[in-house]
């Protein structure tokens, strides 16, 4: 409780040093940034989401009461260390290849008897996603510094990679967007905005590497799902279908390109 | 006869291996289409339309056959397809406000599922072009437009070009980056005078 209190603490001042040190120069915001993070090195403000993401592991809830350390990430039942640096990848009890989200879906609603459909529409940041949020925070500290190291070897993971990319060049809506579109090129920028090509190992290392991370800007913990979301948003297509087949397979085409680059989650932006 | 029955066994073995391997395109795309219809919802503005391909949009979305030499020769019947879709200021005006040009270059707003249907759309200019210098904070996804007028001149050819280039870029580049402001209708004729002004009337700032 004391320990929490003093981080709290800790995070307003950096937080209100951060508005001061913006609001002063807007010349070099990556510099402020950069100068930000460490600053926060050791107390990124998502590790209020990890506390909570911790206790939501462990403490028995849903229909059937029960707590997810029996989750299995891939890794086996329960193991977390190092797990989310494997993800995606097929599972044979669902006959799928799933990411950290989907794949949480499935413990949340076979474990606990939570509804799977219920977890899906909810909204963003709230009721059943916000607690989603906070066990995506907690196990993905648990990959902090680890290398991305996800296999194609199961015919589906390699169908899934193969439909990512797919997906990802794939152009629609009316402003004939496509992923490639911001990301398939080195050294592009939106605004002042650098954009990762992700299509190059070391762009999708540093993309794929560094999600999900806390917002300064809007002060929210967002998963690589709201991340794709809001990709798809200001893509001008329709809303992508949370923990679908069709957000993994994007996953699963940034991961497989981002293999053996340094995991940095949770990790910290604009 | 040893060496045709050789051949004959090599060249069905090969045609074998083509056969599975179109086989696997095909079952990739059936299982592509398959996701796609299931991977969205609508949302506010944002329908389904909007992840049915047009021809450019189909083409463009296979970056390794448009980069090839069969691709090369489709893009030129994309261009011209494109081409055709544009129509020219029906009010004969191709300069308005560079003012008011300069507040559309500036907005990125519209045609999300946040924005409404009479949210007034931006043209997003500078997301992805430095325009006029003045502003910092530009993307570089597009090439830079300063002195845009200034370096090109301000001839008729000049001006029809750059009208058709905003309204439809497509039909200069097949799968260039930009937007088909006029064939989506993105931006408004009067937005689209207004946006020409800022790059080609000799008094914008771009052109100092």
């Amino acid at each position: 409780m004391f320990k929490n209190l003093t981080f709290i603490f800790k995070t307003f001042f950096v937080l209100s040093s951060l508005f001061l040190m913006l609001s002063g120069h807007a010349q070099s915001t990556a510099d402020e940034i950069a100068r930000y993070r460490e600053m926060i090195a050791d107390g990124n403000p998502s590790e209020l989401y990890e506390a909570a993401g911790e206790e939501l592991w462990k403490k028995p809830s849903g229909p059937k009461n029960a707590t997810l350390e029996k989750c299995n990430l891939g890794l086996g039942p329960g193991v977390i260390q190092g797990a989310a640096a494997q993800l995606p990848r097929y599972f044979s009890d669902t006959n799928k290849v799933q990411d950290l989200e989907s794949r949480l879906i499935t413990c949340m609603s076979s474990l606990q008897g939570i509804s799977a459909q219920e977890i899906i529409d909810a909204p963003f940041q709230q009721g059943l996603k916000k607690d989603m949020d906070a066990i995506v925070a907690y196990v993905v500290t648990y990959s902090k510094g680890l290398k991305v190291q996800v296999g194609i070897k199961h015919p589906k993971e390699k169908e899934a990679y193969e439909l990512g990319k797919k997906a990802f060049f794939f152009q629609g809506g009316p402003m004939d967007f496509a992923c490639a579109t911001c990301h398939g090129a080195t050294g592009k920028r939106i605004r002042m905005q650098d954009l990762p090509n992700l299509t190059t190992q070391a762009g999708a290392a540093a993309g794929w590497g560094s999600w999900p991370a806390y917002r300064v800007s809007s002060g929210q913990f967002w998963t690589m799902g709201l991340r794709l979301n809001d990709c798809y948003r200001q893509q001008r297509f329709p809303f992508p279908i949370y923990g679908s087949e069709l957000t993994t397979a994007v996953s699963m085409y940034m991961a497989v390109n981002a293999n053996g680059g340094v995991i940095q989650t949770p990790g910290l932006k604009r | 006869m040893k060496i045709n029955l050789l051949k004959s066994a090599l060249t069905i073995f090969l045609l074998g291996l083509l056969s599975s391997y179109a086989l696997a395109q095909n079952n990739l795309n059936a299982q592509f289409e398959r996701m796609m219809a299931s991977g969205f919802k609508a949302e506010g503005i944002a329908g389904l339309d909007r992840i049915h391909q047009d021809e450019t949009q189909k083409f463009c979305s296979n970056p390794v056959f448009a980069n090839s030499k069969q691709g090369a020769a489709k893009a030129i019947q994309i261009q011209k397809i494109n081409l055709a879709t544009i129509s020219q200021p029906t009010d004969g005006k191709y300069i308005g406000d560079w003012r008011s040009g300069e507040s559309i270059a500036q907005s990125g707003r519209g045609a999300t599922w946040t924005d409404k249907a009479d949210t007034v759309n931006g043209g997003g200019c500078y997301n992805c072009h430095e325009i006029d210098k003045k502003e910092i904070s530009y993307g570089t996804i597009g090439p830079s437009l300063w002195n845009y007028g200034k370096a090109r001149g301000y001839s008729q050819e000049v001006l029809i070009y750059t009208w058709n280039r905003i309204n439809n870029s497509k039909a200069y580049n097949a799968c260039s980056n930009m937007p088909r402001f006029g064939h989506f209708k993105l931006l408004t004729q009067q937005q689209i005078q207004d946006v020409m002004a800022l790059l080609l009337d000799p008094q914008s700032p771009v052109n100092q």
